[in-house]
C-alpha cells in the first residue's frame, strides 16, 4: 500500500479501481451464465445428431476463461481480505456508499 | 565610605519616601522601578542592602530573589522584601527562598531604617 | 485380479488415509498445521462435491445425455467464480458465528429457532441418506465389476457384505477423526487432509484414464472430437429447460448440500482461502469434466452392447487389459465414494446430534443438573451415535432399495431436496425482514412438495407411492398428480418438482416473513447477519471509554436488574482500581459483561447489544430497545426504587454542582480580598511614610513640605477614588443602582465625554475621527452612567494608546432597537491572551505608573452597561484597541432589571 503522503490522488484512484474490481466480481457469474446458455440458442433441430463436439469445445473454452478471469480477479480482491478483518485498506465498507450492494438497506 | 541601598519599587511615591528616609540617615540610595533591569545591575554592581517590592510590573519579587540566591556573587546579599498583599503564604514563600527580612506595607519609617542598618552589619 | 488382492489394496489405502489423517491431527495439535490449512488443501477438500456419482456416473450420464452432465459442474463454477457476491458473506457469517452446519446457520439466524434446525436436519437426512447409499452401492458395484471380470461371479450377498464392511469401516474412520475433539468451531484437520488426499487420487485416476483413452486408444484430441460427433445420439441434443434448470440446481446444491456447507463454510479458516478456491475449484471441476465425454464415447464404441456406461471408467481399462490403470481407477472411485460418505455423515451427524438428539435428551432429563463435563461427554457420544445412525440408515437404505437403478437418479433428487433450504438461507444473508415463521413455512411447504413430487415417485410406481396415485393423483384428483401438479404437464419430473417446490417455498417464505412479526432476538440476529461487513473492528470503536461505560450501565441495569447491574459495574471498577460505577472499557470488562448478560438474554443478543453500545453500529436502536424492554418485563424490578435512586442521584449531582460553585466563589473572593488589600495598602504606604517624615523632620524646606503634602493629598484622593469605585461596583453588581433615566442626544454625550477625558494625559493630542450625523440620535438612558463609560474608554485610550500620532475613531451604528458605539484607537491594541481578562476586576495590564487606577474601570463599565440593558465588548482585529458599547435605544423601567438580577428585592 502506498504511503498517503506520497501521492494522495493515486490512493483515491487505487480505491476506485478496487471498487470497480468488486463490481466486476459481481458481474462475472452473470456473464458466465449468459455464455453458458448460448448453446441453447444455436441448436439446429433439423439434424439428427447435435453438434456435440464443437459445443463441448466452446463450453470448455468458456469454462477455462471463467477460471482464468476468476484467478486474475482473486489476486486483486484478496488484498481486501484479512484472516480477521479487512485492513484499513482503500475501502471501509461503511464509507463505500452505493458500492456495497451486497448489503441491502435496513428495513426500518 | 557610604553604604549603598538599592530600592526596587514600582510605586514612585513609595520609593521616594524610602529614598528620603534612608538618605537622611546617611545611606546612598539608588531607586529603580524596573525589576528585570535590576537583576543585571545587582550582579555587576551589588548594593549593600536590597529593598525589593513583591509585586513589580512584569516580574515577581520572588523571581528576582530566586535569581539572586542562585548566583554566588549575590547569594548572601541582605534583602528586605516589602509587600502590600500581606498574606502569610507570601511570607513563608519569601523565607523559603532565603529573604533576610520581610515587611508589609504600610511600614513605620523607623522600622525600615533599623532593618536596613541591622542587615548592612557594622 | 483376485478378490482378496483388491480387498488388501483397499485396506492398504484406508490405512494410508488413517496415517495421513492422524499425522494431520498430530501436527495440528502441535500447532504446526499451517501447511495443512493452506488454500490448496481447502480447495481440494471442496472436491467432496465430486462423489462416486461424478466419478462413475458422469461418464454414464454423458453416454446417455451428452453434454448435459456438464451442468452439474457449471453451476458450482458460476457460484465460485461469483464468490464475492454470496460465498464471501456466507463464509464470513459462518465463521464469525461459529456455525456448525447449515441447520445451525438457519436456526441461528432466525432467533436460534430449534424448530427450523429440526426441519433442515430432517430434510438433509432425507436427502442425504439415499445419497450415502448410492456411494455404498457404487463401491460394491465396482468390486463386483472388478472381480467378475476375473471369472468369479460374486453373489448378491457378497455385494451387501461389501457394502456392510465399507459402511462399518467408514463409520469407524469418521468417528475416529470426526469426533476426536469437540472443537467449538467444528473443524476437523485430519478429515480435511484425508479428503484432500483423496481428491488428488480421484482426479489423477480420472485424468489417467482420460489420457489413456485420448492418446492411446484414440489418436489425439481431433480424433476424439470426430468420434464424439460420430457417436452423438439424438438424445444428446441440449434441452433448454433441463440445461438451465440443472445449472441453477447444481449452483444451489453447492451452497446447500450439508457436506458442501461443511467443507466450504464450517471448515473455512480464512477468507483468502475462498479467494483461491474461486478459481482453483472451478479448475478442478474443469479437469474432472474434461475427459468424461471422451471416455463415454470410446466406451460406447468399444464396449460390448449392454455394458453399463456408469462403469466405463473401470470397465474400459479392464476391457483393454490395462489392469494397473483399472486399479488406479478403482481407487479413484473408492476415494470419491468414501470422502463423500465421511464428510456427509459427519455433517449430518452434527445436525442430528445438535438439533435433535441433544435437545431431546436435555428435555427428557430437564430435572437433572448436569455439569459441563457431562455435557461434553454427552455431546461426543451423541455425535458418535449419530454418525453410526446416519451410515446405518444409508446401509439399510441400500439393502432395502436392493441396489436398484432408482438409486442412480438419487443424486439430482437429493439436490432438489437440499435446495429447499435456499430461500431461508438467502433470506438469512440478505433480508433483514426474513422471519422465523416465514422460513419455517417455506421450508415445510418446499420439503413436502419435494417429497411428494420427486422423492417418493423417484422409487418408481408402487414402491412408496402407489401407481394409482402416480397415474390419477392423490384421492383421484388429477391436478394432484405428483409429476404434473396443478396441471403442469410439459416439464420433466425433475424440473417440475424443482419449479413447484422452490417457487412455492419462496412464496411461502416471503409471505410468511411479510405477515409475521419477528422476535427481537431474530431482528438482532438478522441485522448481525445481513450487515456482517459493516461491523468495524472492535479496537477501533473504543474512542471514548468513560462515556461508553456510562452508556453500558443503563443497558446492563435493564437486563440484569438495577442493583445487580450496578454491583457488577462497581466490582469491575474496583478490580481495575477505580472508584465509582464506571470501569474502563477493557476487552476483559466487555467479555465479562457479555458473559453476565448472556446468562439472561443469550450470547448472540448480549454480544449484539454490547457491540451496539460501544459503537459498532450494526443493530438498530429500536432492535435494542425492543430486546431490552422484553427482558425488562421478564426481570422484575421495582420501578419505584429506581425512581428514588434516580432522584437521589439528581440531588447528589445538584449538591456537587453547588459545592463546586461555592468553591469557585470562595477562590474568587480570596483573590479579590488580596487584590483589595494590595490596592488599599499601596496609597496608604505613601501616606504613612510621608506623614511620618513630616512629623519627624524639622529641617524640611518649604518646597519639600509642599511636595510631600501634595503626595499625601494625591494618594488620599487615589484611596478615596478606589473606595468609590469599589462601592460603585458593588452597587452595580447587585443591581441596586438607581438609574436616572431620561431622553438625551447621543452626540451631546459623546461631545461631553471627549471634553471630560481631555484632562487625562492632557499633553497628548488625539485626532478624533467621527461622523456626526449618525451620532445625532435621541436615546433614553442614564446619561451620567453612559458618559462614565465613554470617559473611561476614552481615558484608557489616552493612557495606553502607543501610537506616535494617536487617533480615536468613533462610529455609531443603529441595529434594530439597539445602538452600537465603537471606539477604535490606532495603537497596538490588547494582546489576544489578555482580551478575555480586561473586564475582570483589578486587571491592570501595564504598570500603575501610567494607570493611576486600580484596574476597576472596565469592570465597572461592564456592570454599568449591563444595568443599562446593553453590553461592552472588546472587538479584536480593528487595527487598534476597539471597544464596542451597545445599548438599547430606549431603556425600559430599571425596576425589571433590578428585580430580575436581585430577586430578594431592594430591602
Amino acid at each position: 500500500m502506498k504511503l498517503p503522503s506520497r501521492n494522495i490522488q493515486f490512493l483515491a484512484r487505487d480505491g476506485y479501481r478496487m471498487r470497480r474490481l468488486m463490481d466486476a466480481a459481481r458481474i462475472l457469474p452473470v456473464i458466465g451464465l449468459v455464455l453458458l446458455l448460448l448453446p441453447l440458442m444455436r441448436q439446429d433441430s433439423g439434424t439428427d445428431s447435435p453438434p456435440t463436439a464443437s459445443e463441448a469445445v466452446y463450453l470448455f473454452v468458456v469454462w477455462i476463461g471463467l477460471v482464468v478471469t476468476a484467478f486474475v480477479m482473486s489476486l486483486g480482491l484478496r488484498r481486501t481480505l484479512g484472516p480477521l478483518r479487512p485492513p484499513v485498506g482503500p475501502l471501509p465498507p461503511h464509507q463505500a456508499g452505493g458500492d456495497t450492494p451486497t448489503v441491502p438497506p435496513p428495513d426500518q | 565610605m557610604e553604604k549603598r541601598v538599592l530600592v526596587v519599587e514600582d510605586e514612585p511615591n513609595i520609593s521616594e519616601a524610602i529614598r528620603f528616609i534612608l538618605m537622611r540617615n546617611g545611606w546612598h540610595v539608588d531607586v529603580t522601578a524596573d525589576g528585570i533591569a535590576a537583576i543585571g545591575d545587582l550582579q555587576t554592581n551589588p548594593p549593600d542592602v536590597l529593598i525589593l517590592d513583591l509585586m513589580l510590573p512584569g516580574v515577581s519579587g520572588f523571581d528576582i530573589l530566586k535569581a539572586l540566591r542562585a548566583d554566588p556573587v549575590t547569594q548572601t546579599m541582605p534583602v528586605l522584601m516589602l509587600t502590600a498583599k500581606g498574606q502569610a503564604a507570601d511570607r513563608e514563600e519569601a523565607v523559603r527562598l532565603g529573604v533576610t527580612r520581610f515587611m508589609t506595607k504600610p511600614f513605620a519609617n523607623a522600622d525600615v531604617v533599623a532593618a536596613v542598618r541591622e542587615m548592612a552589619g557594622p | 485380479m483376485s478378490f482378496n488382492l483388491l480387498v488388501l489394496t483397499c485396506i492398504a489405502y484406508v490405512i494410508f488415509l488413517f496415517f495421513v489423517a492422524s499425522a494431520a491431527e498430530r501436527s495440528a495439535q502441535q500447532g504446526r498445521a499451517k501447511w495443512l490449512r493452506s488454500p490448496l488443501v481447502y480447495t481440494l477438500s471442496l472436491s467432496v462435491y465430486c462423489t462416486a456419482w461424478t466419478f462413475y456416473g458422469a461418464v454414464g450420464y454423458a453416454a446417455r445425455s451428452g453434454l448435459e452432465f456438464m451442468t452439474i459442474y457449471l453451476g458450482p463454477t458460476l457460484v465460485f467464480a461469483g464468490w464475492w457476491v454470496l460465498l464471501r458473506k456466507l463464509v464470513r457469517i459462518g465463521r464469525e458465528n461459529r456455525v456448525t452446519s447449515i441447520a445451525d446457520m438457519i436456526s441461528a439466524r432466525y432467533g436460534k429457532s430449534n424448530l427450523l434446525g429440526v426441519i433442515v436436519t430432517l430434510l438433509c437426512v432425507a436427502a442425504g441418506t439415499p445419497y450415502i447409499a448410492l456411494q455404498l452401492q457404487s463401491i460394491a458395484l465396482s468390486f463386483t465389476v472388478f472381480v467378475s471380470d476375473q471369472g468369479r461371479a460374486p453373489l448378491a450377498a457378497d455385494r451387501n457384505l461389501i457394502a456392510f464392511w465399507v459402511a462399518a469401516g467408514l463409520t469407524f474412520f469418521t468417528i475416529a477423526f470426526g469426533t476426536r475433539n469437540l472443537d467449538a468451531n467444528e473443524q476437523h484437520h485430519g478429515v480435511v487432509t484425508a479428503i484432500a488426499v483423496e481428491a488428488v487420487v480421484k482426479l489423477l485416476a480420472l485424468i489417467a484414464v482420460g489420457i489413456f483413452v485420448v492418446w492411446f486408444v484414440a489418436t489425439g484430441p481431433s480424433d476424439i472430437l470426430a468420434r464424439i460427433d460420430a457417436q452423438a445420439l439424438p438424445e444428446w441434443t441440449i434441452q433448454p429447460g433441463r440445461w438451465t434448470g440443472l445449472i441453477l440446481l447444481s449452483a444451489i446444491a453447492i451452497i446447500c448440500l450439508p457436506r458442501m456447507f461443511q467443507v466450504t463454510v464450517v471448515e473455512n479458516i480464512d477468507d483468502k482461502h475462498l479467494a483461491t478456491a474461486s478459481w482453483a475449484f472451478p479448475l478442478y471441476l474443469f479437469m474432472i469434466s474434461l475427459f468424461v465425454l471422451p471416455i463415454a464415447v470410446v466406451g460406447m464404441e468399444l464396449m460390448p452392447e449392454g455394458a453399463n456406461p456408469d462403469m466405463f471408467v473401470l470397465t474400459l481399462p479392464l476391457h483393454l487389459g490395462q489392469d494397473g490403470l483399472a486399479l488406479l481407477s478403482f481407487l479413484g472411485g473408492f476415494s470419491a465414494a468414501t470422502s463423500m460418505v465421511i464428510v456427509a455423515s459427519l455433517a449430518l451427524a452434527t445436525m442430528v446430534s445438535n438439533h435433535i438428539v441433544v435437545p431431546l435428551w436435555l428435555k427428557l432429563r430437564a430435572a437433572r443438573n448436569l455439569d459441563t463435563g457431562n455435557m461434553r461427554l454427552l455431546v461426543l457420544s451423541v455425535r458418535r451415535l449419530s454418525i453410526s445412525l446416519v451410515l446405518g440408515l444409508g446401509y439399510i437404505y441400500y439393502i432395502i432399495s436392493g441396489g436398484s437403478e432408482a438409486l442412480a437418479a438419487i443424486g439430482l433428487v437429493a439436490f432438489v431436496g437440499v435446495a429447499q433450504a435456499l430461500p431461508a438461507l438467502m433470506g438469512a444473508l440478505f433480508w433483514r425482514g426474513a422471519s422465523r415463521n416465514g422460513a419455517a413455512l417455506g421450508l415445510s411447504i418446499g420439503t413436502f412438495l419435494w417429497f411428494y413430487t420427486l422423492f417418493l415417485p423417484s422409487f418408481g410406481p408402487d414402491v412408496l407411492l402407489s401407481a394409482q396415485v402416480m397415474e390419477q393423483g392423490l384421492f383421484g384428483q388429477s391436478w394432484l398428480r405428483p409429476y404434473s401438479l396443478f396441471g403442469l404437464t410439459t416439464l420433466d419430473p425433475l424440473l417440475h418438482a424443482l419449479f413447484w417446490s422452490l417457487s412455492l417455498n419462496t412464496l411461502a417464505f416471503c409471505l410468511g416473513s411479510l405477515l409475521s412479526f419477528p422476535s427481537p432476538i431474530e431482528r438482532v440476529q438478522g441485522a448481525l447477519f445481513v450487515n456482517i461487513f459493516d461491523r468495524p473492528g472492535p479496537a477501533r470503536s473504543w474512542t471514548n471509554p468513560v462515556a461508553q461505560a456510562e452508556d453500558l450501565l443503563p443497558m446492563a441495569q435493564r437486563i440484569l436488574g438495577a442493583s445487580e447491574g450496578q454491583a457488577f459495574f462497581r466490582a469491575q471498577a474496583q478490580a481495575q482500581g477505580k472508584n465509582g460505577f464506571l470501569p474502563d472499557i477493557t476487552p476483559e470488562f466487555l467479555q465479562g459483561l457479555e458473559l453476565k448478560m448472556s446468562g439472561s438474554v443469550g450470547a448472540a443478543t448480549a454480544h449484539a447489544m454490547i457491540s451496539q453500545t460501544v459503537g459498532t453500529a450494526v443493530v438498530s436502536v429500536e432492535d435494542l430497545m425492543a430486546v431490552a424492554s422484553e427482558t425488562a418485563q421478564i426481570i422484575e424490578y421495582s420501578s419505584q426504587l429506581e425512581a428514588k435512586s434516580e432522584e437521589l442521584t439528581l440531588t447528589a449531582r445538584k449538591l456537587r454542582d453547588a459545592n463546586e460553585k461555592l468553591r469557585t466563589l470562595s477562590d474568587q473572593k480570596d483573590a479579590f480580598l488580596s487584590q483589595i488589600s494590595h490596592e488599599l495598602r499601596t496609597p496608604m504606604t505613601s501616606i504613612r511614610a510621608f506623614s511620618e517624615i513630616m512629623m519627624e523632620s524639622d529641617g524640611l524646606s518649604a518646597q519639600e513640605q509642599t511636595h510631600f503634602a501634595r503626595i499625601i493629598h494625591d494618594e488620599s484622593i487615589r484611596l478615596t477614588r478606589l473606595l468609590d469605585d469599589l462601592l460603585d461596583l458593588s452597587v452595580l453588581e447587585h443591581g441596586q443602582v438607581s438609574l436616572d433615566i431620561r431622553p438625551v442626544n447621543l452626540r451631546d454625550l459623546i461631545d461631553k465625554s471627549l471634553t471630560a477625558s481631555k484632562s487625562v494625559q492632557a499633553q497628548r493630542n488625539f485626532r478624533i475621527l467621527r461622523s456626526r450625523d449618525p451620532e445625532d440620535v435621541d436615546i433614553v438612558t442614564d446619561p451620567g452612567r453612559l458618559t462614565q463609560v465613554f470617559i473611561n474608554i476614552l481615558s484608557n485610550a489616552r493612557k495606553y494608546c502607543d501610537a506616535a500620532d494617536p487617533q480615536m475613531k468613533i462610529i455609531v451604528r443603529q441595529r434594530k432597537s439597539m445602538i452600537e458605539v465603537d471606539f477604535i484607537d490606532n495603537g497596538s491594541g490588547i494582546a489576544r491572551d489578555k482580551q478575555a481578562l480586561i473586564f475582570e476586576k483589578f486587571s491592570r495590564l501595564t504598570d500603575s505608573l501610567q494607570a493611576g487606577g486600580a484596574g476597576l474601570g472596565l469592570a465597572i463599565c461592564r456592570e454599568i452597561m449591563n444595568n443599562l440593558g446593553g453590553d461592552i465588548d472588546y472587538v479584536p482585529g480593528q487595527g487598534g484597541a476597539a471597544f464596542r458599547v451597545s445599548l438599547p435605544l430606549v431603556l425600559e423601567r430599571p425596576l425589571d432589571a433590578a428585580s430580575r438580577s436581585h430577586p430578594g428585592g431592594a430591602g
